[in-house]
């Protein structure tokens, strides 16, 4: 590897991780659409600030955009207070505004310089590494490593401090004004991270993706585990991932970084979806068939604790008592022998005392929806799990 | 009673959506050690003012006053137990978690939850009968037990004066009179104890302070005393006949 391909993947990882961490907030706020909105309107604060500064990556200019972040945030709020319109109409409503204000800009003053439309919206991580800091003839590595770094650094920071507030007041704003913690202090504290992260991105991977950057390893860590500090690890993880991995996606079909990293999300996100543990689509499916046979399997133990005479009980009648067909009755009767809950003697089914028990404990439970009896029951049978 | 120190009063307040008011002019005094139940027909303003009390809302007149003060000054005298839909039952978080929420108020500000908050939390789930289920995610409860999750909660807090908005509601029969044991408990041992209630059959044997409200204040004082079909016919509209056992 060279330094400029180790300076990229490492520019593209802080990247990930410093949207993964305001975007699990934004996802888990179910606002995952106002990190598309700020990272459009920032534009006309980019502009601007690069119409004083010339200087993309100064600091003035992070400034005001991430102020024309804020301000879209304060817009959609305020149209949407109004109740004329909802969230969503309000989001639709405010950015192209501000994003179309930017790009008459850039067309009307800025046609001769390095700020187009297309670095704009798709970024160019693969010229990240040729515009360094240099003090007094150091070079001191990429321009924007520091950047997004120092905005890493401060993310990281306000979060380990504001965990337990950004948590209650997302969880429950009520309770969290209730005990003191201002909501909107939290709010636009977290939109100020937001926008801020997007401009510090946006330089390396456009405005378009950043969203992916804040959403995606957000929404696959979701659905992976129940616990907010494990899903902000995650979703870090599947970043950086992403970063890495997309970076040599693109270096093997010799395209877009940027379109990489993302086609990379998109593939991670969608093996999550079907293969999560619990959530995935493949689990749910599994867990769907495994109940319908549990309840069979209920059906018929409760068949067996009804009838103790012989005709009732017998293996080849079961077809035609519970009207079932063939397969079914198979894997019902395997799944009972299994569990040792009956026994098959003479092609005469009895229930064994552990099936027994089952069927009591089990029909307690559906009368009376208490689960304390069969907490035990849990572990084997989804249909216990509520 | 004259003697009894007052837990909560309200003076004068107003609050209004959208220029609509949905609580007019509302005096209330509430003296310290009641069960008070608050009832009302749907759209009376009955969260309004708890959540007016706690500053969750902004009234646009009017005064509240905890034990005297301003509710700023007296935030950690108070507890809160929301309606359960006030919140998303999916999001990442265990039962434990969840109730380890009410301590953050005495914490204040960026100081974390250590062993000492988290040895509370444990108690409040066990008064709560909630012990079992506490690394459970929270989506994986029932509705009676996500109550009984925040009644807890509301327990960490040891807090003077209680608030719940319709802890009861689509709670099972078990899990309501579980919750209606504790409320009693804290009222012996003189704490406040104030419940946004729907159902009127029950309103004698749980409560022994009851307000009626719709937008107006209709009345206030002992169960005994007011909860009559009056008060009823006054607050519900309707000529309301309950059949009132004292």
């Amino acid at each position: 590897m060279t330094s400029a391909q180790i300076e990229i993947q490492l520019i593209a990882s802080v990247v990930a991780v410093a949207c993964a961490i305001p975007g699990t907030f934004l996802v888990l706020r179910k606002m995952a659409l106002i990190s598309d909105a700020i990272s459009h309107s920032i534009l006309p604060g980019l502009v601007i600030g690069f119409f004083i500064t010339h200087d993309l990556s100064s600091p003035l200019l992070i400034i005001l955009a991430a102020l024309s972040g804020l301000v879209t945030v304060i817009l959609v709020e305020f149209i949407q207070k109004t109740g004329l319109v909802k969230e969503d109409t309000a989001i639709g409503l405010v950015f192209p505004a501000l994003f179309s204000i930017g790009i008459i800009l850039i067309a009307k003053n800025a046609n001769d310089v390095h700020l187009d439309v297309d670095a704009v919206l798709l970024g160019e991580l693969a010229f990240a590494p040729f515009d360094r800091l240099l003090v007094d003839g150091i070079d001191f590595g990429p321009k924007s490593l520091w950047i997004i770094g120092s905005i890493l650094t401060i993310t990281v920071v306000l979060l380990m401090a504001f965990f337990k507030e950004l948590k209650v007041s997302t969880f429950d704003a009520g309770l969290a004004t209730a005990l003191g913690f201002s909501p909107a202090v939290l709010h636009y504290g977290l939109m100020s991270v937001a926008s801020v992260t997007t401009v510090g991105a946006f330089d390396a991977v456009g405005a378009i993706l950043v969203v992916a950057l804040m959403i995606a390893p957000a929404a696959t860590a979701y659905l992976l585990t129940n616990d907010l500090k494990k899903m902000l690890f995650l979703s870090i993880g599947f970043g950086v991932l992403s970063a890495i991995s997309g970076y040599w996606l693109a270096h093997w079909l010799d395209a877009s970084i940027s379109g990489s990293m993302t086609t990379v999300l998109g593939v991670l996100f969608l093996l999550v979806y079907l293969f999560a543990p619990n959530r995935g689509l493949l689990s749910v499916l599994y867990r769907n068939k495994q109940q319908r046979l549990e309840v069979s399997l209920l059906t018929f133990l409760l068949h067996l604790n009804n009838h103790s005479e012989v005709e009732e009980r017998h293996i080849n009648h079961l077809n035609e008592h519970i009207n079932w067909q063939k397969v079914r009755s198979k894997s019902v009767v395997d799944l009972a022998l299994k569990n040792n809950m009956i026994t098959i003697d003479d092609s005469i089914i009895s229930l064994t005392e552990k099936g027994t028990s089952f069927t009591n404990k089990a029909i307690d439970y559906i009368i009376t929806n208490d689960d304390t009896g069969i907490e035990s029951m849990k572990e084997d049978f989804f249909l216990f799990r509520g | 009673m004259e003697n009894k120190k007052l837990a909560v009063s309200v003076d004068d307040l107003t609050v209004a959506y959208n220029y609509k008011p949905v609580l007019w002019d509302i005096d209330l005094a509430i003296p310290e050690g009641v069960l008070m139940a608050i009832v009302g027909p749907n759209g009376a303003g009955k969260s309004t003012l708890i959540k007016s009390i706690l500053g969750i809302i902004n009234p646009i007149a009017g005064s509240i006053s905890i034990y005297g003060k301003p509710y700023d000054e007296q935030r950690k005298l108070v507890a809160y137990v929301p309606q359960k839909g006030s919140v998303d039952w999916d999001f990442p978080t265990t039962a434990l978690d969840v109730v380890k929420m009410g301590t953050y108020g005495s914490l204040g500000w960026i100081k974390r939850p250590r062993q000492k908050e988290k040895k509370a939390a444990l108690e409040a789930l066990e008064k709560v009968g909630m012990l079992a289920f506490k690394d459970r995610q929270i989506s994986q409860l029932s509705g009676g037990q996500q109550q009984r999750i925040f009644l807890a909660r509301a327990l960490v807090q040891n807090a003077s004066i209680y608030f719940m908005d319709e802890p009861f509601q689509g709670v099972d029969a078990t899990t309501e009179i579980a919750i209606i044991n504790i409320l009693k408990e804290l009222r012996k041992s003189g704490k406040t104890v104030i419940v946004v209630h729907h159902d009127l059959q029950t309103v004698p044997e749980y409560f022994d302070w009851v307000t009626f409200l719709n937008v107006k204040k209709i009345a206030t004082g002992p169960v005994k005393d007011i909860f009559n079909d009056d008060n009823l016919t006054k607050t519900y509209g309707i000529n309301y006949k309950v059949s009132v056992q004292q």
